[in-house]
């Protein structure tokens, strides 16, 4: 009886971890890979750094993490927000013309200077800069209409996703550019320590969000504020700033993921450029537990695993021959099994059936 | 007690513990055909949970439930409304914005050729609620109506749902007036009378529980204490039964309250003059001094919740001022408030007070560090630290400091509420129904609180409904009637007095 009670205790308690259930969902896929594809976890060293199918998955989720931190913030209000995937085509265009400007027709210099690899217009630190604050300002617009126009998240959001890959085809004439300059395109093709570059940003950003969540008392007020924004008023806490600040947090993010974007794949085309991400984005949050719509307790952690499970299921579904249209089919199952696991009915329903095995052994 | 054929409802050693709590422990509970039997206890003594053991919301671990003479299982709450058993629950679950028809009918509604038959449908609520001896406009929008009316609707749906053959009543009168509880006991008489239906009555308030039911069930921390027939047990043991001791704060409180009188300061810790809401309440004039604790009487809805919420700034005034330690009052938020030294208690605790998924800890000090602000913040190892100074002082039970507050019984989420506001440090305390819903002991505790912080200084502004409350605690009495003060009175005032002016029948 004791012995009973001890093993389902324990497995209550780590069912209970916020980790558990993306972690599972993860193991699964990876197992599922290793049983069905040949030679998945191959890695061996190709002109100096790592090269295979894990480290693309790493390599290709940078992004979507990326996202994902500033969308767990929004999420966690009791927000979302759409217009990720088209803030990362604004922020990915304005940094091309910035690169270029001649390549869109604007003569801004006498020299085209076109395949030039250390050609940029102008000073690279700006080329990052500038394209962060217009994301920023993107997320203020978003942050404005929700905070303080008290406009429904998903509408007031969905305005600059159909709105900004316009923005972003005014920007760039609607002419897709190919990026030359080395330095741009090692954000998402070069190397460190034998990782993809791109990882380490997605690290710095994960730590910088935990920091600024976790270190200073935003966090909590973030979490209150989704789960009853009317006590966390009487409490003195400025629902208007908090939700202001995590929409612009989440337009930086994006625009930071835009730039890793545009430079894995080595052209800026309006059109192509976060395609689908803010789903991805959204997923992975969901499948690290922070609740759509009602917000509340989130964990970046979970989160960053989370976009781990969208970019593994991904890679795997393409290395069996899934072809890319329907990819997107596959990411539906996957998701729906991993939010199946977190319904409590589906989970009384688990709970019981372990209860049951245990009480059969102890007969045996 | 021997199985009759009498009892509807016979519970038999019912056991439930959740992780960490036994909730109830081997309670035994009996239902007899056409009584009112009152449920009573502290809060935590486990009513609640024995409630949802017999709606099919949570499943006994042990113990045997018997409806009708037939030892049943009940698996679910479909399942006990199929068995007759109807529940009407503290927080009414209505839908404002809907019809009184729609709401006594939804999900049932009458169709006729594939869409909802509105005439069918209005005429059945009718009849229902004739039933009840309520006539009413049954196509009113519901958030019109008065809560006593909502609370009628949400039983005339009770009744509806699964032609109920036992109604359970939990709190039902916690928010309503004297006048609308007499209306709803006449309708429990009407339903016990001329229908012998058996109803399991749950209140804090114990004259109510002497003035309708005629068995008391008294319940405390999960055990059965008794079963008693009213006639046979007087109040004073009632209460000692309820709480495991006597009690003798009440008498204490007079004494403590005469002593802190001479502490109460000369000049006006805050000022208002003709602060006012359009269309919330009317300008008015009021003083508040360190040391005084000034009570707010009025019916629900007269506008002591509208005040408390200028005072502090949940609401912007558009007349009037108000100067707090002599500084002008120039931006009303709650935020500037708190730096002000003014603290809310809100009425509404599940709405406007805790936040239910965070702990206990950071629900405590919630308010502190909004007013710390985004970076000045508090260490885990401080915020410990004064969490557990406030559940020690003001006794909050619960397993751990980070236990989810919304896993409290109501009386200690008050309380955490309470220590929220204590450890901003004010010098007003504003407590808008500080006690409601909340058990005998907890409420002297409460009232104590409010005298002993009187004594060190603050001022505190006390709002309730319970009259004898309000003139046990307070130094001076403003009375609200129709959004307007109309009256004040300081000192020794008698309760008829009181209640006239609340009334509006004072004699000039």
């Amino acid at each position: 009886m004791t012995q009973s009670k001890n093993t389902s205790f324990n497995w209550g308690k780590i069912t209970e971890s916020r980790l558990f259930f993306p972690l599972l969902a993860l193991v699964l896929i990876l197992l599922f890979d290793l049983i069905f594809i040949h030679g998945f976890y191959h890695i061996e060293i190709k002109q100096g750094h790592l090269y295979g199918n894990l480290i693309d998955v790493l390599r290709n989720a940078a992004p979507t993490m990326v996202l994902a931190m500033g969308m767990t913030l929004v999420i966690a209000t009791g927000g979302v927000d759409l217009s990720v995937g088209a803030i990362m085509a604004i922020a990915a265009s304005t940094a091309c013309i910035m690169l270029n400007p001649n390549l869109v027709g604007i003569k801004l210099a006498d020299v085209t200077r076109e395949a030039d690899p250390t050609y940029s217009f102008f000073p690279l630190w700006s080329v990052i800069l500038i394209p962060l604050i217009i994301a920023g300002i993107c997320g203020l617009w978003n942050g404005v209409l929700v905070a303080y126009g008290k406009i429904q998240p998903m509408v007031a959001t969905l305005i600059l996703m159909i709105a900004g890959r316009g923005i972003a085809q005014l920007v760039t004439n609607a002419i897709k550019i190919i990026i030359y300059n080395q330095t741009f395109l090692y954000l998402g093709n070069g190397w460190l320590f034998l990782l993809p570059f791109a990882l380490f940003i997605a690290a710095f950003v994960f730590a910088i969000t935990w920091l600024i969540t976790r270190r200073t008392s935003l966090g909590m007020f973030i979490e209150a504020v989704g789960i009853n924004a009317r006590s966390s008023f009487y409490s003195g806490i400025d629902e208007k700033k908090i939700k202001l600040f995590v929409y612009v947090f989440c337009g930086i993010c994006a625009g930071i993921a835009g730039m890793i974007a545009v430079s894995s794949i080595r052209t800026s085309d309006a059109n192509q450029v976060g395609l689908y991400f803010e789903l991805d984005a959204i997923l992975a949050v969901i499948i690290g537990g922070t609740l759509l719509g009602n917000g509340g307790r989130f964990s970046l952690l979970a989160s960053a695993i989370g976009a781990l499970v969208i970019q593994a299921t991904t890679t795997s579904s393409l290395a069996i021959g899934v072809p890319a249209s329907a990819l997107i089919a596959v990411k539906a199952v996957v998701v729906i099994l991993v939010i199946l696991l977190y319904s409590q009915q589906v989970r009384d329903f688990i709970q019981k059936i372990t209860a049951q095995t245990v009480q059969e052994e102890e007969k045996s | 007690m021997a199985e009759s054929s009498n009892d509807i409802v016979a519970m038999k050693g019912i056991y439930k513990s959740f992780p960490g709590v036994h909730a109830l422990e081997d309670v035994d509970f009996t239902l007899r055909k056409g009584e009112i039997h009152a449920l009573v206890g502290e809060n935590g003594a486990g009513k609640s949970t024995l409630i949802k053991v017999l709606t099919g919301v949570e499943r006994p671990n042990k113990g045997t439930i018997t409806v009708n003479q037939h030892t049943t299982n009940i698996r679910s709450p479909q399942h006990a409304q199929a068995l007759g058993i109807s529940t009407v629950y503290q927080e009414v679950n209505l839908c404002l914005n809907l019809t009184v028809a729609e709401n006594i009918m939804i999900g049932r509604e009458p169709m006729k050729f594939g869409s909802i038959d509105w005439g069918a449908m209005n005429a059945r609520a009718r009849q229902i609620l004739q039933r009840l001896d309520l006539d009413l406009d049954v196509t009113q929008t519901l958030g019109t109506c008065s809560v006593a009316i909502q609370q009628m609707a949400a039983i005339a749906r009770a009744l509806e749902i699964s032609s109920a053959r036992i109604l359970i009543l939990d709190e039902p009168t916690s928010s309503l007036t004297i006048h609308e509880t007499e209306q709803l006991f006449a309708v429990m008489r009407k339903l016990k009378k001329t229908e012998g239906m058996p109803i399991i009555f749950i209140t804090h308030f114990l004259n109510q529980v002497y003035e309708i039911a005629d068995r008391i069930t008294v319940l405390r921390n999960g055990r059965l204490v008794g079963t008693y027939a009213t006639a046979a047990l007087p109040p004073l043991e009632l209460i000692t039964k309820m709480i495991g001791r006597t009690i003798t704060e009440f008498d204490d409180m007079t004494k403590l309250k005469r002593e802190s009188s001479q502490h109460i300061k000369g000049d006006a810790l805050l000022q208002a003059e003709g602060l006012g809401l359009t269309g919330s309440i009317s300008p008015f004039d009021l003083e508040l001094h360190a040391g005084e604790v000034v009570g707010l009487a009025g019916l629900l809805g007269s506008g002591r919740t509208e005040l408390a919420q200028l005072l502090f700034g949940i609401e912007k005034p558009d007349s009037g001022s108000m100067t707090i330690d002599g500084k002008p009052v120039k931006d009303y938020s709650p935020l500037s408030s708190i730096d002000r030294g003014v603290a809310l208690c809100p009425e509404d605790r599940k709405d406007a007070g805790v936040v239910g998924e965070l702990t206990v800890r950071e629900n405590i000090i919630l308010a502190m560090q909004a007013s710390l602000g985004w970076f000045k913040h508090l260490s885990t190892q401080e915020q410990y630290k004064i969490a557990e100074k406030y559940i020690k002082l003001l006794n909050i039970s619960t397993p751990s400091v980070d236990q989810a507050v919304k896993n409290l019984s109501g009386g200690n989420q008050q309380k955490v509420i309470l220590a929220r506001w204590l450890a901003t440090n004010p010098q007003l305390l504003i407590l808008d129904e500080p006690t409601r819903g909340i058990d005998v002991g907890t409420k002297a505790e409460i009232q104590k609180l409010v005298l002993s912080l009187a004594e060190e200084g603050k001022s505190c502004l006390f709002i309730s409904s319970e009259l004898d409350e309000v003139l046990r605690t307070s130094h001076r009495i403003v009375v609200l009637r129709d959004h307007e003060k109309v009256t004040e009175y300081s000192g020794e005032v008698g309760e008829r007095k009181i209640m006239q002016a609340i009334a509006g029948s004072e004699q000039p």
